[in-house]
């Protein structure tokens, strides 16, 4: 269990509009690995202009949109998530070894990650519940140690009440001291050496709002924006 | 020229045995060789040892070795797919072992075997649970844990084109795991779509040459 924290009786962001917030730091060049479930809401929000290029750990190097046509679907071309996907022109397939080695390697500018909880500290946890026997690591595990940021996508709070966003995670880490921001249905965060830096709150609500729902300590800058949604 | 294509697919898989490890490559439904678990489902197999990506969904494939009571062991990086209805049951009724490993450990452990090497020093999985027990060392200011080589007794790999040597090439998102399986296994089974003449297969695109293939089976 982690502390239970107070979830504001105003309207939160949707999946989609974190997923459009989080996409508007997906910089230029860039390559991304994006992680399975809320985090493959954020492809339809990086303009193809842009040139990410997209990770995905089954060895596809610049993953396109899914196929617009449901007879363009081709069972060797999917994400790690298993949904169906393309290639952009230029990217390349290798084998699961040179996968995650160009993931610890360092080639990764960036993973966009759901999790269960974030600590203050940068640690990630989000491959096993607490006190479960087991859980599912995939590709979490690597690609957290070796992208050179960590953006976790998730909503603030857990359905049941618990905080995510905690002073130290209390479920098993999937990597220490890795995440760099953090993108949820009511605010952005950066992590700093202090701490949770507070950058941006949800339209309607206040600061007070979020760190309520927060637990650990919020740093304010001297002016936190509001998320454009 | 050694002979390496068998006549059937029961002869492609005849030399598997009780208690064998077997590598068995794909990822999601993409590069799975299919036809080859086919043929070792009914033989009654015991306590085999399964190394995938996941832990089977539906009812067919791994998953059926599993209802059919072949399977002591699975390892795998991600074993509770909402699909691996099969596993999660059995797994939770303590019929069968898992080990999990981190996805990119799981790849570099077999790849490691294949090289005939002893060990490698990842930072994954530092200071979480799949580092208890595991030794940790710095080196240059950076923590790492080692992690052991992943041999396999029988690999069951899917190619896209082999030709008679046995040199593979692979389609698409379908290459996976399956390259890295094929070096670490002491016996290793190819299922391939397509035979080509000797020749055929452009020596700088081959991605599996023919020395880690000892047999293979064409689908058609």
């Amino acid at each position: 269990m982690s502390e239970i924290v107070k979830i504001p009786q105003k309207p939160l962001l949707k999946r989609e509009q974190i997923a459009k917030r989080l996409a508007a730091d997906l910089a230029a060049d860039w390559v991304v690995n994006i992680g399975i479930g809320i985090p493959t809401a954020c492809l339809p929000y990086v303009p193809a202009e842009r040139d990410v290029v997209f990770h995905s750990e089954n060895g596809l190097i610049g993953m396109g949109p899914p196929p617009e046509r449901e007879e363009d679907i081709d069972r060797d071309l999917m994400s790690a998530g298993k949904g169906p996907v393309t290639l952009i022109e230029g990217g390349a397939f290798v084998h699961h070894a040179d996968s995650f080695s160009l993931a610890r390697g360092g080639r990764l500018d960036c993973a966009v990650l759901g999790a269960f909880q974030v600590g203050a500290n940068g640690d990630l946890a989000n491959w096993k519940v607490k006190g479960a026997s087991s859980g599912n690591i995939g590709g979490a595990m690597d690609i957290a140690v070796g992208a050179k940021q960590v953006f976790a996508i998730m909503t603030h709070v857990a359905k049941n009440g618990e905080a995510k966003v905690v002073e130290r995670v209390t479920y098993p880490p999937t990597a220490l001291g890795v995440v760099t921001r953090v993108y949820t249905d009511m605010a952005v965060l950066s992590v700093t050496p202090d701490g949770f830096v507070l950058e941006e709150v949800a339209p309607g609500l206040t600061v007070e709002d979020v760190q309520a729902a927060t637990a650990a300590r919020l740093i304010l800058p001297e002016t936190v924006g509001t998320i454009a949604a | 020229m050694k002979k390496k294509k068998a006549a059937s697919l029961e002869e492609s898989v005849s030399h598997l045995y009780d208690g064998a490890t077997v590598l068995i490559g794909g990822f999601g439904y993409g590069g799975v060789p299919e036809m080859l678990i086919e043929g070792i489902c009914g033989r009654g197999l015991r306590n085999l040892t399964i190394v995938n990506n996941n832990a089977g969904t539906g009812h067919t494939g791994i998953a059926r070795l599993l209802e059919e009571g072949c399977v002591g062991k699975m390892i795998c990086s991600f074993p509770f797919a909402a699909e691996s209805v099969v596993f999660r049951e059995m797994y939770e009724a303590g019929k069968v072992d898992l080990e999990v490993v981190p996805q990119g450990t799981l790849a570099e452990r077999m790849r490691n075997a294949g090289a005939g090497l002893g060990g490698f020093l990842t930072p994954t999985g530092v200071g979480t649970e799949i580092a208890e027990g595991k030794q940790e060392f710095t080196v240059d200011g950076k923590r790492y844990i080692m992690e052991k080589p992943l041999r396999g007794d029988f690999a069951l790999i899917k190619a896209f084109k082999v030709d008679p040597r046995g040199n593979l090439v692979y389609r698409k998102g379908a290459r996976n795991f399956n390259p890295v399986m094929a070096m670490a296994a002491d016996f290793t089974i190819a299922e391939a779509k397509e035979e080509v003449p000797l020749g055929d297969l452009d020596p700088e695109v081959i991605v599996t040459p023919s020395v880690y293939v000892d047999c293979y089976y064409v689908t058609g």
